[in-house]
């Protein structure tokens, strides 16, 4: 299994091949049709889906008339796993923003360290401990 | 009361549109949060990616406005921009590139919606050009995984191994 997860961490560093893997989890499509936008011969965008491949990210079709490249089912899920952790992230920067709006009045301006205030007890409380 | 916890961020992938939701509640009045959305100092404080540091290049939150600002880690840069197209008390409406793509360009609406006893809902909406965009876009928290090192992906995928451990489907 090891031997399996080096193949996907190797195969997953590589920027270009997870916009393929993006753009392969929208609809299945031709080699061809993968290398269009990129500024790259068709044959390196064949080398990244062989590494692909090799990882078993994707499969190639047994259609001869056209080769389409398809993206496991499993790395579906792991698409969800990166939705989960981008929403991870959103969190940690909310986190981040709660402790900032904590030091701001309720109009928005922040609260002055030096004006006493008649706010709750907890907060002249908080207040002093960051004094 | 003082156990009253915020449920974390939601986060949708819009099947419609290539648009991004994130919905998460504050204990903050609207004014709160539009200050911390406007104020240059405020906003360096929270929106860096995790370990990064972020420098406000340019900050002229008004209609028609722009914003610029460099996020720093180890020798990294990511530098963004965008407009200010509305800036309101209520929301903020913006565009939002990486430099690294600048055609590529997102617009972000941002709504704050008062929920009365004190809290308020920010309502994220991020709309990008494409679908493939706004996938390699959620994609890219695995560039993240990368840069932490392999450990926690690892686990992951782990994980993904255990669960699909029949594997003939």
């Amino acid at each position: 299994m090891s031997d399996r997860l080096d193949h996907v961490f190797a195969a997953l560093a590589d920027p270009t091949r997870r916009d393929l893997v993006a753009r392969l989890a929208r609809a299945d499509a031709t080699v061809g049709e993968l290398a269009e936008p990129y500024d790259m011969s068709v044959q390196a965008v064949s080398k990244h889906v062989s590494v692909l491949e090799r990882a078993g990210l994707v499969t190639k079709s047994k259609d001869a008339q056209r080769r389409t490249v398809r993206l496991e089912a499993e790395v579906f899920d792991l698409m969800t796993k990166w939705i989960e952790r981008y929403r991870r992230e959103a969190e940690a920067r909310y986190q981040r923003l709660d402790a900032v709006l904590a030091e701001l009045d309720e109009d928005g301006t922040p609260k002055s360290p030096t004006t006493p205030t008649t706010h709750s007890s907890e907060e002249s409380a908080a207040k002093e401990r960051a004094s | 009361m003082t156990t009253t916890t915020i449920r974390e961020a939601t986060i949708e992938a819009d099947q419609t549109v290539p648009a991004i939701h994130i919905t998460r509640d504050f204990r903050a009045t609207p004014a709160q949060l539009f200050r911390a959305h406007t104020d240059k100092d405020l906003f360096t404080r929270w929106v860096g990616p995790n370990g990064m540091a972020t420098e406000v290049l340019r900050w002229d939150p008004r209609n028609g406005g722009e914003w610029r600002y460099v996020a720093r880690r180890d020798g990294e840069e990511y530098t963004f921009r965008g407009c200010f197209h509305t800036v309101r008390e209520d929301t903020i409406v913006q565009t939002f590139t990486f430099e690294g793509m600048p055609d590529a360009v997102a617009l972000e609406t941002l709504t704050f919606v008062d929920l009365g006893g004190g809290y308020t809902r920010l309502h994220a909406m991020s709309l990008c050009d494409s679908f493939e965009g706004r996938d390699a876009w959620l994609a890219s928290g695995m560039e993240v995984g990368v840069n932490e090192g392999y450990a926690k992906l690892d686990r992951l995928l782990a994980d993904e191994a255990t669960e699909d451990g029949t594997d003939e489907s």
